[in-house]
């Protein structure tokens, strides 16, 4: 068997013929499996779905409790057979749930990555590295440039602003899975302890990494329906992206946005998006931690996926390792 | 190095003046000495490292990293020094990274021939926003939209003193400047022995828009021709003499020829020009024979003397006269040029005029091919700092006369096809903090070839980035070469993203002596477009 008759790529996304399954279908399919939460990976509508508890939790809660018609929790490491083929999650150490999947058949084994980083994060299973024969690995940093630095550092950015500009509040856009119980978790590691305020989107995934014990320490809805107090002037809001740029970030005292992510390292991006304060934190790895990834799987072929797959297919060739890109439709360039 | 990094990156994203002077007076306030005082410097254009050309920095990283995966990074950010300072392998582990002391200590020591290595040593011991700020730091375009007023601004904040208290200080002091701060955080003297034979900020004019014309009364105004050299400031304080230009540049070695007359005390404006004042007045192509000099051969002082023609004093005989007005300056400054060496000082007159007509039929008749045009000056004004609006006014002689600042060059045709002789060139635009340079117009340079070698060689060495035949060459605030380009009239454009297009614009001069960031503002321009 060679690896393109255990895994392919067809529109639906990457699909596993002899097992009859998709890893991370962007349609509804007879069954998924699936590495993560977030939407552009984790969507309604399938058969069956199998992933962790809490990646199954969480589209419990973005999509109501009946997203899927059947649902197989996957235990990290346990190895189960789909229609013959070995199947096993491992964690991915990107979000909560997060899980690489290893497909295995006929002595061949495939990982495919989903989203991935290696840096530490403390509300989160930290990536293992998977011996396989091809690996398939996400490139949405997947250029030299991109060199993510110690997050404790980037949380003490935003600590000294605060005491620079104490009036001011404190916007930071975060994505509402993920990077803002990470960005809030490093807070409180940084021995931030005060309240913290956040977006109404944030609140029932907040609630549940509580829940899961990620201790995220007091917060506070950042605006109450009929309510017209603010939180105080020199508060920090947690709010995702797209509420920073709209009316919702104006009631504040004299915003400072920030915006938590990988992409703030390019000082364009950082212009266009009118930040004032760039935090780079990324729950995706950096060139650094996918060649390094690459290399750790030993894995002899690499396919590389959603994000800039020229690059890391070059990297490949000059060492000596053979890649080609794998196009899969749908998913965002720009999410993180 | 990471603080002072990291304030250039805020200071960039901060839209507000208030929150830029927090930013530096926090920094001033938590960053210890010498390093603030090497960031002071930096905020403020006082360093320079001329060893260090943009140019080999491509080279370094090329040595270093494969060529496809830099063609990629560099297309996606879109700007070289970023994409430098981020690609670059980082060593990783042990040594602690340079303080900015250190960087400036060893790009102030390299050599045109170690540079590059220099250069390579230090991005290998920085973090890739270090190596980001030494790199703008090295080839000295940091544009983080500070200018030097505002950080002198923040400086009396965090020191609570008058920001005029600093200005008139400024010119005595260098970096790293702790007896400065020391005075600052009240543990010191105010550092006066440094500031011998000081510069003080020169007066400067505006040019004369068509609107100005409705509110000058002639009876206010007092007028003199503008002369064509270079505008100076000779300061003779207890013995100690020096020779100013208008930036505030020791240009003394120079001029020894002139330095040995000045034997007065005070402080003089006025142009230096090349001849003997009794007899002749050469012009600006005999005193380029003298400039950028850094020795001067006696054959050079025979044939080109330099003497200063006086436009105004600023400090007669220990008497700082500044604000008193125009006129009673003027006389003062009559009667003690009158005992200064006739063949090196004499006073600019001034014009007589009933009205402006009558000026304007001087100015267009000058009475010596060495003058420009005629300056305004309001009888009533004192002698002010920078460059107020309505005071003073110059009126060239060609109405159709703007300083920009060289952006490209291209290869020429024919014989001139090895030399970078067509010229795309810009003048500033957008907030006064922060401008930016739209290109106006491109032109070639008709001159003699060897200025037009010096040209050439100037382009090769301030080249950012190369697109076929075209340079862009390094133009920014602090560096790049103004250019005086004359032409026929302006139209407006849509073509054009500055709005306006000149007719036959020429290279007229090569302004080697004027720096960048007092080329024109496009307002200048738009202020001589026709009425529509
Ligand atoms: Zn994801």
């Amino acid at each position: 068997m060679n690896a393109r008759q255990l895994l392919r790529s067809r529109p639906e996304g990457l699909y596993c013929p002899s097992g009859d399954f998709f890893i991370d279908p962007v349609r509804p399919v007879e069954r998924a499996l699936i590495t993560h939460g977030h939407s552009d990976h984790a969507r309604a509508g399938h058969g069956a779905v199998m992933a962790t508890r809490e990646t199954l939790d969480i589209m419990g809660l973005r999509y109501g409790t009946g997203f899927a018609g059947r649902m197989q929790e996957a235990r990290l490491g346990e190895t189960v057979t789909v229609n013959g083929v070995r199947v096993t999650f491992h964690p991915a150490g990107h979000v909560l749930g997060s899980a690489q999947i290893s497909v295995e058949a006929n002595g061949l084994r495939i990982v495919a990555s989903g989203d991935y980083k290696r840096s530490r994060d403390p509300t989160c299973a930290a990536f293992e590295p998977i011996t396989c024969d091809v690996f398939i690995t996400e490139a949405t940093f997947g250029l030299p440039v991109f060199t993510h630095p110690d997050p404790a550092h980037e949380i003490s950015q935003l600590l000294t602003s605060l005491k620079q500009f104490p009036e001011r509040t404190h916007i930071v856009g975060a994505y509402s899975l993920g990077k803002a119980q990470r960005v809030i978790a490093l807070l409180r590691e940084a021995g931030y302890g005060e309240t913290i305020y956040i977006h109404g989107a944030l609140a029932r995934l907040c609630a549940y990494y509580e829940e899961t014990g990620v201790p995220l320490g007091p917060l506070q809805p950042a605006t109450v329906e009929g309510k017209a107090d603010a939180p105080p002037a020199g508060a920090i809001v947690v709010a995702p992206p797209s509420a920073m740029d709209d009316r919702w970030s104006r009631r504040f005292a004299d915003p400072l946005s920030c915006f938590a992510s990988g992409w703030m390292r390019i000082r364009q991006r950082v212009r266009q998006r009118g930040v004032e304060l760039p935090l780079i934190i990324s729950d995706h790895a950096d060139w650094d931690e996918l060649t390094a990834s690459i290399r750790d799987t030993g894995a002899s072929e690499v396919w590389v996926t959603h994000g800039r797959e020229e690059a890391l297919v070059r990297w490949c060739e000059l060492n000596g390792i053979s890649a080609r890109p794998l196009h899969l439709a749908g998913y965002e360039d720009e999410a993180e | 190095m990471e603080r002072f990094a990291e304030l250039l990156d805020r200071l960039v994203l901060t839209p507000s003046r208030n929150g830029k002077l927090r930013l530096i007076i926090d920094y001033f306030s938590t960053v210890p000495d010498p390093d603030r005082g090497y960031g002071l410097a930096g905020l403020t254009g006082g360093l320079d490292f001329p060893a260090i050309k943009p140019a080999m920095l491509r080279t370094l990283v090329m040595e270093r990293v494969d060529p496809v995966l830099f063609d990629y990074s560099y297309d996606y950010v879109g700007d070289l020094a970023e994409t430098v300072s981020l690609i670059w392998p980082s060593r990783g582990g042990g040594t602690a990274a340079p303080t900015l002391s250190e960087v400036v200590r060893r790009l102030a020591q390299a050599s045109r021939s170690d540079a590059p290595a220099v250069m390579g040593g230090l991005l290998d011991d920085l973090s890739p926003s270090g190596r980001f700020a030494a790199i703008k730091l090295a080839t000295g375009g940091l544009r983080v939209g500070v200018s030097a007023r505002l950080t002198k601004q923040a400086l009396a904040a965090f020191g609570e003193v008058d920001v005029h208290e600093i200005e008139e200080l400024w010119h005595g002091l260098a970096p790293p400047y702790e007896p400065f701060f020391a005075w600052l955080e009240k543990r010191g003297p105010r550092p006066q022995n440094a500031a011998l034979a000081p510069f003080r900020p020169v007066m400067l004019a505006h040019a004369v828009a068509e609107a100005d014309f409705s509110t000058i009364r002639s009876e206010d105004y007092a007028a003199e021709w503008k002369w064509d050299g270079i505008r100076v400031q000779a300061v003779n304080q207890g013995g100690v003499r020096r020779l100013y230009s208008r930036t505030g540049d020791d240009i003394s070695g120079a001029f020894p020829d002139l330095l040995e007359a000045m034997d007065f005390e005070g402080a003089l404006d006025g142009e230096l020009l090349v001849g003997d004042p009794q007899q002749r007045t050469g012009t600006f192509s005999d005193l380029q024979q003298r400039l950028n000099r850094k020795t001067v051969s006696r054959t050079m002082l025979r044939d080109y003397p330099v003497f200063m023609r006086c436009y105004d004093a600023l400090t007669l005989d220990k008497r700082d006269i500044r604000a008193l007005p125009y006129v009673e300056r003027r006389e003062l400054l009559e009667a003690f040029v009158s005992r200064l060496s006739p063949e090196r000082f004499d006073l600019s007159p001034n014009i007589a005029f009933a009205t402006l007509e009558e000026l304007d039929e001087k100015r267009c008749n000058p009475l010596h091919p060495v003058i420009e045009g005629v300056m305004l000056k309001r009888k009533d004004s004192p002698y002010l700092p920078g460059r107020p609006k309505g005071p003073w006014f110059k009126w060239k002689r060609d109405p159709y006369t703007v300083d920009a600042v060289l952006m490209y060059a291209q290869r020429g045709h024919g014989k001139r096809s090895s030399f970078y002789s067509d010229y795309t060139f810009g003048v500033w635009s957008g907030p006064p903090e922060d401008p930016v340079l739209v290109p106006v117009g491109k032109a070639y340079f008709g001159f003699t070839d060897e200025e037009l070698r010096q040209l050439d060689k100037y382009v090769r060495e301030n080249t950012i980035e190369r697109f076929g035949p075209v340079r862009a060459v390094r133009a920014d605030r602090n560096h790049g070469l103004v250019l005086e380009v004359a032409f026929e009239g302006l139209q407006r454009s849509t073509r054009h993203k500055s709005g306006v297009a000149m007719r036959f614009p020429r290279i007229s001069r090569l302004r080697w002596d004027k720096p960048a960031h007092e080329a024109d503002r496009l307002e200048t321009l738009e202020a001589m477009l026709p009425p529509s």
